[in-house]
């Protein structure tokens, strides 16, 4: 749901990464966080546990030049990926404008995509969205490592027919390719869909 | 379809802040800050500069949603309000309506009594207000969604230009 305040002259639109546990959600933000212009970018806030993983949810706010008078911001928040904090997800995914789902390429990796986008379907379902009514962008993520699935597989299993947008991306990498591609992408359409007027 | 937007006009911005500014000083608060359920700051008064308001807007809707989480757990419909004491400051969190979550930080000169009091009845002057505010913006959707409208694909990739 973006939020248009009119008083203070700008646009809030939330973005949700989805995706398995260990699948590189947080490490997609940290790296935007530190690819972000300092003056753009807010505090990143990590809700984790003592074993650095994601306990509730990472927070990063992001500031985009304004459009038509309008400041931009972009509110990134990342969900926990371990399977039994379900009804954590469930709440961020409150309001969500676009979602990231980050599917992790090792092949052993396989059935948790599935699991967690089948867990995704849910979530939407209960504030009354799909993945066809929401702008959605796929990325397939730690292209680097030797044990992946070739990406035609992994497309095949989670975006069939090259329905939405997807990118390559190795979020652990210095260069983090992939992962403003991913971000612009699914920005470009959430502004699209605002375009549209929601129809 | 995509979701309806929440959208905050001048008119009802302001009047929003002078409850939460009346509230300021009935309660003794320190600060107040009014957020929607999705983590987004409405408006806030008081001694806020030293605060990161937009921190706090997310976490204070992330910790709600989770106490309605459990509300759920045990049967409730909501709790409709949580406290958290601090040795310094304090907070008293609130649910306003359906959509809105009133904060209020505040430190000794103040009890949870009084700002609970008071609390009770900024909350349904402010439910007053934003339920208004929504039946105006549903009357002037195409003016919202008209902002938008004027947007250029230009404008999209612009956007990026200097930021990452």
């Amino acid at each position: 749901m973006s939020f248009i305040n009119y008083a203070q002259r700008e646009i809030i639109l939330k973005i949700v990464y989805y995706g398995p546990g260990l699948c590189g959600k947080t490490t997609n933000v940290k790296f935007i966080y530190a690819g972000t212009n300092p003056d753009a970018r807010g505090k990143l806030i990590s809700l984790e546990t003592k074993q650095e993983r994601t306990l509730f949810f990472d927070f990063l706010p992001l500031s985009l030049p304004k459009i038509r008078g309008f400041k931009t911001r972009l509110h990134l928040y990342t969900v926990p990926g371990q399977l039994f904090y379900s009804a954590s997800r469930k709440l961020i995914m409150k309001g969500a404008d676009g979602v990231i789902f980050v599917a992790d390429s090792q092949r052993e990796r396989y059935e948790a995509n599935i699991i967690s986008m089948e867990d995704l379907k849910e979530n939407l379902d209960a504030y009354g969205m799909s993945l066809d009514s929401i702008p959605f962008v796929v990325q397939y993520n730690k292209r680097d490592l030797p044990n992946i699935s070739p990406v035609e597989d992994l497309r095949e299993l989670l975006n069939p027919g090259h329905k939405y947008p997807d990118f390559e991306a190795v979020a652990a990498d210095r260069n983090g390719p992939g992962v403003f591609d991913t971000l612009k992408s699914v920005v470009k359409m959430i502004l699209l869909e605002l375009k549209k007027g929601g129809k | 379809m995509y979701k309806a937007q929440l959208v905050i006009y001048e008119e009802e911005h302001r009047l929003l802040t002078e409850v939460c500014e009346k509230l300021l000083r009935d309660s003794m608060a320190r600060a107040i800050f009014l957020v929607d359920k999705v983590g987004q700051l409405v408006t806030s008064c008081g001694q806020t500069e030293n605060i990161d308001t937009t921190s706090l807007a997310s976490l204070v809707a992330g910790a709600t949603a989770a106490t309605g989480g459990l509300a759920e757990l045990l049967g409730e419909n909501e709790f409709p309000a949580h406290y958290h004491q601090g040795e310094r400051d304090s907070l008293y969190i609130a649910l306003v309506g359906t959509e809105l979550i009133l904060t209020v930080v505040f430190d000794n000169r103040s009890t949870e009594g009084l700002v609970r009091l008071r609390v009770k009845r900024a909350g349904r002057e402010l439910d007053t207000i934003f339920s208004d505010m929504n039946e105006k913006a549903a009357s002037t959707a195409a003016t919202s969604s008209g902002l938008f409208a004027e947007i250029t694909d230009e404008d999209i990739e612009n956007l990026f230009s200097d930021t990452f």
